[in-house]
């Protein structure tokens, strides 16, 4: 270990790392940005971060002149890999000058600015351990803040461009995410069609009423069990927490079975009334769940001075408790919103019938070979919209409810 | 729980309790219906060999029929009954037919097997063999006093009543469904699916869950944003995620592929989602992309709350950061990653939605719950479909056990 623990060993080496996955990633950038072809090569890339990686380590003793000597002198052996092998980034035959310098330029740049801070801890000489690692986890922090973005951000960029797109340019350059401007209003053209003759209006306002219905279901049965749970004294209450959480681990598939046999049966199926009478059900648990260990964290003496003064414990309820944790109940209700509106299962296995859909299940209609595929991600946007336009403007309640109840799903 | 349920037999206990479970019995009562209801049920059919079309209860139809002009009195007609079971297979029994015939008729002859009160038709007839089918007429006659126009005999239709024997509730029990369940080695195969999906997506959702907690626990400048933008997969709708990667990796059209041509990483396109051993391990992918951010938020909202003065005196001795993480922050974060390793586990073994539109079961991703599915609706035979359920539930008991006697030592969960 100890070896490799000398600024000009550790420092090229992170350089050489960082050099490959910026020209990887913005390969990919200019390629979905623009649609042109760009290829990283890896070995001048490694190459050329080395060679920052070198020239840029903090002074350790070394004097000015042994430096540059000594990075004029890998300057030549880069520029020797360049000649062999070719620049960090290569373009397809068709891919055009400018997009090549700006492509380049941007590498050049974004290998550069991250490896100064990445290497500041570094000497040029021996370093300690602290100083290594440091250095190291600076360089990880750097990669992870990249890979973490990229896995997450790509899906969702290629969802909303995509649902923008025509499906020939789509199959002429699966690469290419660029716009065309000129196409005007013509660019929202899926999500015209998609309200104008699939009804993805009434989907939207059927998602929304299921959800808030269960939302207010759920809320109505859950509060006064949570209150029971967290505060009265009765026999069998600790088996009560336990057949709650117990019950919230059976799976939905092995209950909707029976649950579409009945509903067959019983011409529940179809209707808003028999989605609604199941989706509060499996919300409740978790609801209750999440609001008892909240009701317990309440002063009980504040309770205990509204009964002295002669409320009823319905009153005490209404009066005391739910004003004191509305914080709580907007948590819950975000959670069960969210259940509820991106529910699949249950929606795809009970409503046939177009005019009965929630969005979740007008979507996956859209899942079809006939269905040209920019309308299947222009209806996953309308889908997503709506619940991250609530999740980021209500965030601290949002994720206070995924914190409480998010082992389920 | 620091106070116990009261021992005393009191007046005042007593009331409490009684609105404890008032409190409680809505809840009670629906999760009975549906969540125990249920759970009962799936035990009753898969003892039974019941298919998709067994739902449909045969029944005793009639269709009737007024044949002949009616318009001044005397005129003659006839009233005609076509009469079926709707079943083929199952016999329909205690066949009876209640009408009422339209004011201003006079019946000729009628059917030995009916009576005649009034207006009110009776018919008693008997039991209807699979397929049974025949015609009962009867001529009418318009009566004296008749002006017409005469109502017409849809108005007041024919009921007819008859029981069924359908196999859903009838008291032959089998285990068959079991048989062919665990006949074969497809139902070992399955299980090892499931199992390579569940081990792997809990412990790959928990590793990358810490790095990303990892790499947030610091406070800068747009670290609510990222944090907020780490969570999207868990919280956008599962159809528009799993839609979005399977048209994102699509061997034809989808831009990863033409990425990874284009690179020069692979000569042709992949089929990710269609290939066998790799289906699986993109279904497991997959998963762990959607539920890392959970994992992550937990660890963090953890990492947070450890008092940091630990890690200044650490500092001080001379710990790198590598023994820092290992030494000081793993101890405080075993127990948050074991309840979430068991909660995960869980909450992964029953997954259905994901697979279900990333694959449909196909290309060796069939876990436990898309064969439930698998069974009952794409061979359509439910009984098969439940005795699959019946083995989830078992497993699930089964964990259920493990993790009560594990946990409740544990975060106090």
């Amino acid at each position: 270990m100890r070896a490799v623990r000398y600024g000009y060993v550790t420092g090229p080496l992170i350089g050489g790392l960082w050099g490959v996955v910026m020209a990887v990633v913005i390969a990919v950038v200019v390629s979905f940005a623009t649609g042109a072809g760009l290829r990283p090569v890896l070995l001048p890339a490694f190459a050329f971060g080395a060679w920052l990686g070198l020239v840029w380590l903090p002074d350790g003793g070394r004097g000015m002149r042994a430096r540059l000597a000594l990075g004029g002198a890998l300057a030549v052996v880069v520029l020797a890999v360049f000649w062999l092998f070719g620049l960090p980034l290569a373009g397809a035959a068709e891919t055009g000058l400018g997009v090549m310098l700006v492509a380049w330029l941007l590498c050049a740049a974004a290998v550069l600015w991250p490896l100064l801070s990445m290497l500041r801890p570094l000497p040029f000489g021996v370093a300690t351990r602290h100083e290594f690692e440091d250095a190291v986890i600076r360089f990880l922090t750097g990669f992870g803040y990249i890979f973490f973005t990229a896995l997450v951000a790509i899906p969702f960029y290629v969802m909303v461009m995509t649902s923008l797109k025509s499906q020939q340019a789509l199959l002429l350059n699966p690469l290419d995410f660029s716009l065309d401007l000129e196409r005007g209003w013509g660019l929202f053209r899926s999500y015209f069609e998609l309200f104008g003759q699939f009804n993805f209006g009434d989907y939207l306002l059927t998602s929304f009423f299921v959800s808030v219905m269960t939302v207010f279901i759920t809320l109505l049965f859950s509060v006064p069990g949570a209150y029971a749970v967290a505060r009265l004294r009765f026999r069998g209450r600790a088996a009560m927490g336990r057949s709650i959480l117990l019950i919230y681990m059976v799976p939905m598939i092995v209950l909707a079975l029976p649950i579409y046999i009945a509903f067959s049966m019983l011409e529940l199926r179809n209707s808003l009334v028999g989605i609604l009478m199941i989706y509060p059900v499996t919300t409740i648990p978790v609801a209750l769940y999440m609001l008892q260990g909240y009701f317990r964290g309440l002063p009980a003496e504040v309770e205990e001075a509204g009964l002295m003064d002669g409320l009823s414990r319905l009153a005490v309820i209404w009066k005391i408790t739910l004003p004191l944790s509305l914080p709580a109940l907007a948590s819950v209700s975000l959670y069960v919103f969210m259940i509820a509106w991106n529910e699949f299962l249950l929606a795809f296995m009970l409503l046939d019938d177009p005019s009965k859909f929630t969005l979740t299940r007008g979507v996956a209609m859209l899942n079809s070979s006939e269905i040209p595929r920019q309308h299947l991600m222009a209806g996953s946007v309308i889908a997503t919209v709506p619940i991250m336009v609530i999740f980021l403007g209500l965030e601290k309640f949002m994720t206070k409810g995924l914190t409480a109840g998010s082992v389920k799903g | 729980m620091t106070d116990i349920a009261p021992t005393g037999r009191g007046a005042l206990e007593k009331r409490e309790a009684r609105l404890a479970w008032g409190l409680l019995a809505p809840t009670l009562i629906s999760v009975a219906l549906v969540v125990l209801l249920p759970l009962a049920a799936i035990f009753w059919i898969s003892f039974k060999p019941v298919e998709l079309a067994d739902l449909r209860v045969p029944e005793a139809e009639a269709y009737e029929r007024l044949r002949g002009d009616i318009e001044a009195p005397g005129d003659s007609a006839e009233i005609s009954y076509r009469l079926s079971n709707s079943s083929r297979e199952v016999a329909v029994t205690g066949v009876t037919l209640r009408d009422t015939l339209p004011v201003g008729l006079e019946v000729q002859n009628i059917d030995p097997r009916c009576t005649l009160e009034g207006r009110e038709l009776f018919c008693d007839l008997g039991d209807f063999e699979p397929g049974h089918r025949e015609q009962m007429r009867m001529d009418v006659v318009a009566a004296e006093d008749f002006t017409g126009p005469l109502p017409s005999l849809r108005d007041t239709p024919a009921e007819m009543v008859g029981s069924a024997s359908s196999d859903l509730w009838n008291a032959t029990f089998t285990l068959e469904n079991f048989r062919t369940l665990f006949d074969g080695g497809q139902f070992w195969n399955v299980l090892g699916v499931t199992l390579f999906y569940t081990v792997f997506g809990t412990i790959g959702a928990l590793v990358v869950g810490l790095f990303a907690a990892l790499l947030l626990n610091k406070s800068f400048r747009g670290q609510g944003l990222l944090r907020g933008l780490y969570l999207f997969p868990y919280v956008a709708p599962v159809i528009a995620v799993a839609f979005t990667w399977v048209i994102l990796l699509d061997p034809f059209s989808g831009s990863i592929n033409a990425l990874l041509v284009q690179m020069g990483v692979v000569n042709s396109p992949i089929n990710f989602f269609g290939e066998r051993p790799l289906a699986l391990i993109m279904v497991t992918v997959f998963e762990i992309w959607r539920y890392f951010p959970l994992s992550f938020l937990f660890i963090l909202a953890r990492m947070q709350s450890i008092d940091t003065d630990m890690y200044e005196a650490a500092d001080m001795d001379g710990a790198s950061p590598f023994q820092q993480f290992w030494y000081l922050s793993m101890p405080q974060l075993l127990g948050i990653l074991s309840v979430l390793f068991l909660l995960r586990f869980i909450w992964t073994f029953n997954k259905f939605d994901d697979i279900f539109l990333l694959t449909g079961g196909n290309a060796g991703t069939r876990t436990l719950t898309v064969n439930v599915y698998e069974q009952a609706f794409a061979v359509s035979n439910i009984g098969a479909g439940a005795a699959v359920a019946v083995v989830i539930f078992g497993c699930l008991i089964l964990f259920a056990l493990f993790f009560f006697r594990f946990v409740s030592r544990e975060e106090g969960l």
